[in-house]
């Protein structure tokens, strides 16, 4: 249930309720806010981050009912009624703890600020279950931008675990 | 980056969004997907007073198949068009063409409705509709309407929607039997607007091109129904082996102009050299 | 010696970056993240045009806006900061004019601040930013190189007469004669357009002035937070051990991160105006016309070789677009002057002429990004010599070989005044040579283009000076120290906490320190904790820049754990009456240095040494927080080399460009970590393919930058970069006892090399060559067009 509040002349706010990292919680957002800076600013959690804010680095990726999407290409208000996960979330509930240590393992990522959105994305890659070549895996990663890695550690940190998920199938 | 003020609905029904549109004409715009419009209210390239949110709409979703047509509501996402059994089925296009719209977290959120009424030439959908001759249903306060595909698509992001009105929907007849689809575009990253793309159906005979309906999109205007190159491709045999027979056609249906970085003459390249890969990729496989 | 080996085993380890764990959490602290209490958000009002004389400024509206605090302008911030004058003072000829902080009366570059928004949010401060009524004159603007040079040229700053900035030339034994003599000479002209580093985390800073003790505390993405506090401190007029600079989490820099921006020296003046913390992070359209530039260059290069193969000279004529100021600190001559000094460097050629010239345009100001000007000197020496090669009928690759200087020759100084010393060509082409097997790839590329498939293989030597010394910075006068330093301390538990003046901002730096100190000292990594960039709690240093930070703050940490231990084993020796010479530190316990038996634990020694001195012998002096530092006094650099090579397709009908491959063998002297350093090759190797396949500022004939977004300034993403190869020579620097060189820009440097050669050869069959970056598939399509219609 939306009901819309104020005029135009201040900062338009709306009622809603939204499931975060696990957790239903009812706040009143600022209707132009984007889910990344309501995710950063309202509920101080900054591990999803701001690169480019027209939707083409992917360093805000969240999850919205369990796949990704740009925070900054979402309104934080469209949010009543929807799932959201952020690193952090799954990072506490450990869905992202076998990524990580391939990660980090491989050194797969240096200064870290593509790493929350480029985790989720491959995230929901691997949740497919699928073992995918390296050229695919490059294209399922290919909106999100990484100026330090070069890309080649990411894709075998990635490759690594499917390959392992891979063998646990057969 | 941060965007301007503006107020927010989401309407509980159709007609309410038809209504809140039609109040508030020239001052609101309907929100789908965001995909497009959050970026230029990022980028503060537009001022709306009003977002009239109309993603939960149950009326703007649904697929469905029936006398030789499948209709997709404007709601469908771009990852459902590769998900889809009925898509895969009967309008192989949609699927093939979507895997080439921008990324996964893109295609998670976008919509087939908001990428019709953005009409970005250099999108996939819009040439998709028009080469696969879609119907786009249309609605608005004063009534429901349909535009053959063809026709709706104007100029540089303008459509023949009018003031207030939404895309409800879209009919794709199905591929018929004995045609085969093409398509491929040339981006310079993986994801990126296409620089030049070619969607085309055809009817093929016996390693011969029959009919077929060609769209180019990419750095034109807007997505470009070809009106001479299939006249000039009719006949011939597959594969080409050179651009000639087809070059002339391919400069006037194009109409290209010079834009910063890419000249007329480059995208008029492009597009020919597309058009001779995009056809030769066709032999084989019919439905 | 013998138990330093047996107990040494981090150096050389393959260890990721340890704050991945945290910063693959979401954990990490990045500028964006850190609020202060009552902290304002700044918006700056930019000059929309490239020059232009500002007739009003009315911000009146935007005072009254929501949620701002104040507005500011010239008026309020200018005088309240000493101006730079952004030149070098070893450079004679250097000119630029005084540089104030936002537009007074005329803009001279597309993007310069002209006012400044105080408020409580960004999105306010945005609001309001769009309330600031602006009235301009547009005056003529000056575009590009050839246009500042013209005779009618507009001159952007009147005082200084034209638009040269600095024209520096050097000569070196008598390339006349030796042009005039040559068997084959060969000239081309090269155009490098401009780029920007775009960080994936853009600039931020956070001033934060306690009117009530008058000191500063910045919180800054910057590299190097000694050179800003000198620099706060120097033009605010604030002392300087009360000027604090502490670096966050960076979300890369690459140089970029290095320079001086008035943006940011305009916020630290706001919070002393409003006695309050101020924000300002750079927002990704912003950041297009307000960071640092680099590259923008037109060059004319030839070379001169014998039948025989020998290169006998070579000429070098370089004109820079710098932008509209000299860039603080760090000046507007690097570029041009590595070209210079390095085009050419691992061959042994004896004439040599080179000119270099910056010139004033209105654009944004050239600063430091990655390679400085070095891949430039790469690309043209390695693109001449193989056009050299192709004319005498010699194999590319031989050819290098022939020419490279012999190792008997070392240690030598080149025609450009380059020192080499332990450089290792010979060793490093072989390898690659045998990595990519290079016979077979030539017969497949033969092969293939019967089939009318062009695929081009490159390869490219280069050298790298890394870790300039002293001598390169003090000269000039700007406060830049390339001195760092390590504070060591034993904890009482007997853990160690590292203080470096060295930062990281990715690269790992922090780690390899983490490994020198566990390996000197004889204890575990897990026992170090490691921290950096942080102008008052660490020592004084340079920080990151110059692919410097292991190879002196390596050296440092070195000297540090060695005075720690001396001391620890001094104290050791009181405690248990042992000698210190029967006495080693092995895994984080003395031992006896013979047997290996355990004398004492660290912790014993904390604990005796921190709360127990009543129990030490009368008179003994415990010391356990040591600090030291270095600086390659006598060494100008410490240079090192590598080869790369890559491996491309060019469709010659649609000139997109396509990497197969992409190999480097790297010799940058000891590795301490050969996961971080094979990482920074890679990463570097990526920038590289993107400036040479992808990057470009495109500006409009009068001056607007028309790509400023990052859906049309491409930098290269998973699907573009091929998997990369990556082996080592390791040639130890001599001078030090750690033996490290620098290694961060090599992997761009010759990736831009090997690429440029790569695609020229796929090119060949056809008689076209580019010599245009970024090769944009256009400029290709061009490039063929040309070799149809001679």
């Amino acid at each position: 249930m939306i009901e819309p509040s104020s005029q135009l002349s201040g900062e338009e706010e709306i009622l809603i309720e939204v499931t975060l990292n696990g957790r239903r919680l009812k706040r009143r957002v600022k209707a132009r806010q984007h889910l990344a800076d309501f995710l950063r600013q309202e509920m101080e959690l900054t591990g999803t981050h701001l690169g480019c804010e027209h939707g083409v680095c992917g360093a805000c990726t969240v999850l919205i009912d369990g796949h990704t999407a740009r925070g900054c290409l979402t309104l934080a208000v469209q949010m009543s009624g929807k799932c959201v996960d952020t690193v952090e979330g799954l990072t506490e509930s450990g869905q992202l703890a076998e990524l990580q240590e391939a990660f980090i393992t491989r050194n797969a990522a240096q200064c870290g600020f593509c790493s929350s959105g480029m985790l989720l994305t491959a995230y929901e890659l691997i949740s497919s279950n699928e073992t995918l070549s390296r050229g695919e895996i490059r294209e399922c990663i290919s909106g999100n931008m990484c100026r330090c890695t070069g890309y080649h550690a990411v894709v075998d940190a990635i490759e690594t675990v499917m390959t392992r998920r891979g063998k646990h199938q057969k | 980056m941060k965007a301007r003020n503006f107020r927010y609905i989401r309407p509980a029904s159709l007609h309410d969004a038809y209504q809140a549109l039609a109040e508030n004409v020239g001052d609101a715009v309907p929100l789908a997907g965001g995909q497009s419009l959050l970026a230029t209210l990022n980028l503060r390239l537009s001022a709306p007073k009003l977002l009239v949110d109309i993603s939960g709409l149950c009326e703007l979703t649904g697929e469905s198949y029936g006398d030789g047509v499948v209709r997709l509501g404007a709601l469908t996402l771009h990852r459902q068009l590769l998900g889809s059994k009925l898509v895969k089925k009967h309008v192989p296009l949609l699927a093939r063409a979507a895997s080439y719209i921008g990324h996964v977290a893109i295609r998670n959120r976008g919509t087939l409705g908001g990428s019709l009424a953005y009409a970005d030439p250099a999108a996939e959908l819009p040439a998709c509709a028009v080469v696969l001759g879609a119907t786009i249903e249309v609605g608005g306060l004063q009534g429901e309407r349909e535009v053959k595909a063809e026709e709706f698509f104007k100029g540089l992001f303008e459509t023949d929607l009018r003031p207030g009105e939404l895309i409800l929907g879209v009919r794709f007849p199905i591929q018929q039997k004995g045609t085969v689809i093409g398509f491929d575009e040339l981006s310079r990253r993986r994801g990126d607007f296409s620089l030049m793309g070619l969607a085309v159906m055809a009817t093929m005979q016996q390693g011969r091109i029959g009919k077929a309906r060609m769209v180019y999109f990419g750095s034109v205007d807007r997505v470009r129904l070809a009106r001479s190159v299939p006249s000039v491709v009719e006949g011939l045999e597959l594969p080409l082996q050179s651009n000639s027979p087809f070059e002339a056609a391919v400069r006037k249906d194009l109409d290209a102009e010079d834009t910063i970085g890419l000249r007329a003459s480059t995208k008029l390249q492009l597009a020919t050299v597309l058009t001779r890969r995009v056809l030769n990729s066709m032999t084989g496989a019919t439905v | 010696m013998s138990a330093q080996a047996t107990s040494a085993t981090a150096i050389g380890a393959r260890i990721p970056r340890r704050e991945l764990r945290r910063l693959l959490s979401g954990q990490g602290r990045y500028i964006d993240d850190i609020k202060l209490p009552r902290m304002l958000h700044a918006c700056f009002v930019r000059s929309p045009h490239p020059h232009a004389r500002l007739v009003s400024l009315d911000v009146a509206a935007a005072r009254r806006s929501p949620g701002v605090a104040a507005v500011f302008t010239a008026a309020e911030i200018n005088p309240r900061c000493e101006p730079f004058v952004a030149v070098a003072l070893n450079r004679p000829g250097h000119r630029s004019p005084p540089q104030c902080l936002l537009v007074a009366e005329r803009a001279v570059w597309q993007g310069q601040p002209v006012a400044m928004i105080l408020a409580e949010s960004r999105a306010e401060a945005e609001d309001a930013a769009e309330l600031v009524i602006s009235e301009w004159e547009a005056l003529p603007a000056v575009g590009d190189q050839l246009q500042a040079i013209a005779a009618d040229a507009p001159v952007i700053h009147p005082e200084l007469g034209n638009n040269i900035a600095f024209d520096f030339s050097l000569k070196s034994g008598d390339p006349l004669k030796a042009f005039a003599e040559a068997d084959v000479v060969i000239e081309e002209e090269f155009r490098f357009e401009r780029q920007t580093a775009m960080t994936l985390e853009t600039r931020g800073i956070i001033a934060d002035f306690n009117s009530g003790d008058c000191s500063l505390t910045v919180i800054h993405a910057h590299q190097s937070p000694s050179q800003m506090q000198e620099v706060f401190s120097r033009h605010l007029k604030i002392p300087s051990h009360k000027v604090r600079v502490v670096a966050p989490d960076i979300g890369g820099a690459f140089g970029m991160k290095l320079n001086v921006y008035s943006d940011e020296m305009a916020t630290v003046v706001a919070s002393m105006l409003l006695g309050r913390p101020v924000k300002f992070c750079v927002d990704r359209l912003e950041s297009f016309i307000a960071d640092s530039h680099a590259r923008d260059h037109l060059i004319k290069c030839r070379i001169a070789v014998k039948a025989t193969g020998e290169i006998t000279a070579m000429e070098v004529d370089d004109v820079g677009a710098v932008g509209a100021y000299g860039m603080p600190m760090r000046f507007n001559v690097a570029e041009g002057m590595h070209v210079v000094w390095l085009t050419g460097s691992p061959y042994a050629f004896k004439n040599y002429r080179a000119r270099t010239r910056s010139l004033y345009v209105n654009k944004n100001l050239i600063g430091m990004y990655r390679g400085v000007g070095y891949p430039i000197a790469c690309i043209l020496a390695e693109v001449l010599t193989d056009l050299a090669a192709d004319a005498l009928g010699i194999d590319s690759v031989e050819f290098k070989r022939r020419n490279y200087w012999p190792k008997a020759s070392l240690p030598c100084v080149t025609t450009g005044g380059m020192h080499l010393e332990t450089v290792s060509f010979h060793e490093c082409l072989e390898k690659l040579v045998r990595l990519i097997n290079y016979e077979e790839l030539r017969k497949e590329q033969a092969e293939l283009r019967k089939r009318g498939v062009y695929r081009g293989i490159g390869i490219a030597t280069f050298c790298e000076p890394t870790a300039n010394g002293p001598a390169a910075y003090g000269p000039s006068g700007a406060w830049i120290t390339s001195q760092d330093g390590c504070a060591l301390r034993l904890e009482p538990s007997g853990a160690i906490r590292c203080t470096t003046s060295i930062t990281d901002q990715g690269q790992g730096t922090l780690t390899g320190i983490a490994q020198i100190v566990a390996d000197t000292v004889g204890v575990s990594i897990d026992q170090i904790s490691v921290t950096g960039g942080d102008s008052a709690a660490g020592p004084h240093g340079g920080g990151a820049w110059a692919s410097r930070g292991t190879a002196t703050g390596g050296e440092a940490a070195l000297r540090a754990g060695t005075m720690l231990k001396q001391n620890i084993l001094a104290l050791a020796s009181a405690i248990t009456q042992t000698p210190t010479d029967r006495l080693d530190i092995v895994n984080g316990e003395v031992v006896n240095a013979r047997t290996g038996q355990l004398v004492i634990t660290l912790a014993e020694i904390g604990r005796v040494g921190y709360f127990r001195q009543d129990t030490l012998p009368p008179g003994f002096d415990v010391q356990l927080s040591v600090t030291a530092s270095f600086v390659a006094s006598d060494k100008p650099y410490y240079m090192a080399n590598g080869v790369q090579a890559s491996y491309v397709e060019v469709d010659c009908e649609t000139g997109f460009i396509t990497m197969l491959g992409q190999w480097a063998v790297d010799d940058c002297g000891r590795v301490i970590n050969p996961l971080l350093v094979d990482e920074q090759i890679r990463g570097g190797i990526a920038q590289g393919i993107g400036a040479v396949l992808f990057e470009e500022c495109v500006y409009s004939e009068d001056g607007n930058l028309l790509n400023g977004t990052m859906a049309d300034y491409l930098v290269p993403m998973a699907g573009e970069i091929p998997d990369i190869l990556v082996e080592h020579v390791e040639t130890p620097e001599l001078s030090t006892k750690l033996g490290a060189k620098g290694v961060g820009e090599g992997g761009l440097i010759g990736a831009m090399g090997s690429v440029w050669v790569a695609v020229n050869d796929a090119l060949k069959p056809l008689g076209a060559k580019i010599r245009h970056q970024p090769f944009t598939p256009e400029r290709v399509l061009d490039a063929l067009a040309r070799a149809r219609t001679p």
